[in-house]
């Protein structure tokens, strides 16, 4: 998870140009960040962790911060886990 | 698609003026020339220069004659000609097939045309023949053709400082001064709306394209509202970037087609028409829905919509509805101010985006 996090801090470093920020900062109520980059997140997101974002997950809330992020990612990666393997790697919830 | 060209690029010794200035030559501009770039820029046609020369006293003639202006990255070097045609039009993101080569020389012709498939090339000793040829007579002259060449160099001024610039992305667009103007579609956008909806695919809610005629009947119809969006900012004009046709019951707003040029991909525009639009129709006690078909292209603008806060109705099918509930209207973004022609205010409002700014648009 270490590298997830240091991947997304670093999508988030370069639209802020900065890495004066904290990983639970909401960027767009800090006005730092416009509904724009929320598009170019999701992207990223989708091609760097190769998990889809559903029209459900489109939600500012999973993109908000770069700890909302990463918890999305585990979120979505263990949903996958948990559907194409489930026996093997018994359910977690 | 059509064949003609959107670019021109010439060649300098012996082709804009008499003489060849590596071997000293006092060169003379010709006279013929100077009247073609003139009228090539009048009619729309972008142009350029690619000349085997040492890069300073080349410019520096060509600033002397005073057409330096005219020309969108000049490229002067001692490589093969065909590496300068390519590169040109991969910066002005033209196909080969739309740009021309005027050159003197047989060789150079031949060498750039084989090098860049597609590309057609002109005899500089016969200038006087090229006024004719139907493939630099635009379809459409709009009555301000050099805007086209001035909207490049805006981009290239603004590209320049955006690279330059340390401030943060948001920063960046904040500081652009963006304005968007909506407007209804005139006669006179008619073949700009066409273009957009048939070079358009990524940014397209519905990958639908419209003929000029359709989009004629749209705008006259009483039932359809066709909105187009230009841009500008404190660099210049983007020119016209985005279109709405709005399908208008007395109970429901239907967009039916949004689109943005792929120009301004990284500016947000798409959201912020679908901001207003949502401002406007709960202004007018209307239910606002989208329609959208999804293709392998136009993913962006399902989640701009989603973004946009608009949900699929359940049952919706082939063509997905989607409906804001217009419950909660999200923060205007602030980054750009909005223009709303007044033709339009007394059914859409102000959008109420900087509602301070409705009537002085450009204050910051």
């Amino acid at each position: 998870m270490d590298e997830n996090h240091r991947e997304i801090r670093g999508f988030f470093a370069r639209y802020l140009r900065s890495t004066d920020f904290a990983d639970n900062e909401d960027v767009f109520a800090a006005g730092r960040m416009n509904s724009l980059f929320a598009v170019q997140l999701v992207l990223f997101v989708e091609k760097q962790f190769a998990v889809t974002v559903g029209s459900e997950d489109l939600d500012m809330r999973n993109f908000r911060s770069v700890d909302a992020v990463g918890d999305f990612v585990r979120r979505k990666r263990g949903a996958l886990v948990a559907t194409t393997a489930p026996t093997s790697q018994g359910h977690s919830h | 698609m059509s064949d003609k060209i959107k670019c021109v690029i010439w060649d300098l010794d012996n082709t804009l003026w008499d003489g060849i200035i590596a071997e000293g030559d006092s060169v003379e501009f010709r006279h013929e020339a100077r009247r073609l770039v003139e009228e090539f820029d009048r009619r729309g046609i972008l142009q350029s220069v690619a000349s085997k020369n040492d890069r300073e006293p080349a410019l520096d003639t060509v600033a002397r004659f005073g057409v330096a202006e005219y020309f969108l990255y000049p490229q002067v070097g001692w490589w093969p000609k065909s590496e300068s045609v390519a590169r040109i039009a991969k910066y002005l993101d033209i196909h080969l097939s739309a740009v021309c080569l005027i050159d003197d020389d047989p060789f150079e012709r031949d060498e750039a045309a084989s090098g860049c498939p597609g590309l057609r090339t002109f005899d500089s000793r016969r200038l006087e023949e090229l006024d004719l040829v139907d493939a630099l007579i635009p379809s459409v002259i709009t009555p301000d053709g050099s805007q086209r060449r001035l909207m490049y160099q805006s981009e290239i001024r603004r590209k320049e400082a955006e690279e330059a610039s340390n401030t943060t992305n948001a920063q960046f667009l904040n500081d652009l001064g963006m304005v968007l103007s909506i407007t209804n579609v005139s006669e006179g956008d008619l073949d700009r709306a066409e273009e957009l909806t048939v070079r358009t695919h990524q940014l397209n809610t519905t990958g639908r394209s419209y003929s000029r005629e359709e989009l004629e009947g749209f705008s006259k119809s009483p039932d359809h509202r066709l909105l187009v969006a230009s841009l500008e900012d404190r660099y210049g004009t983007y020119g016209k970037v985005g279109l709405i046709l709005l399908h208008c019951d007395p109970d429901t707003w239907t967009i039916q087609l949004l689109l943005t040029s792929c120009r301004v991909i990284s500016r947000g525009i798409g959201g912020i028409l679908l901001h207003w639009l949502a401002v406007a129709a709960k202004t007018r006690g209307v239910r606002l829905q989208g329609e959208f078909v999804p293709n392998d292209r136009n993913r962006i603008m399902w989640i701009t919509y989603h973004f946009a806060n608009f949900r699929a109705v359940p049952g919706s099918t082939d063509a997905v509805i989607l409906e804001n509930d217009l419950k909660q209207l999200l923060p205007p973004p602030d980054f750009i101010s909005l223009r709303v022609a007044d033709s339009l205010r007394s059914e859409f409002g102000e959008g109420i985006i900087h509602d301070d700014l409705a009537d002085s648009p450009t204050t910051c």
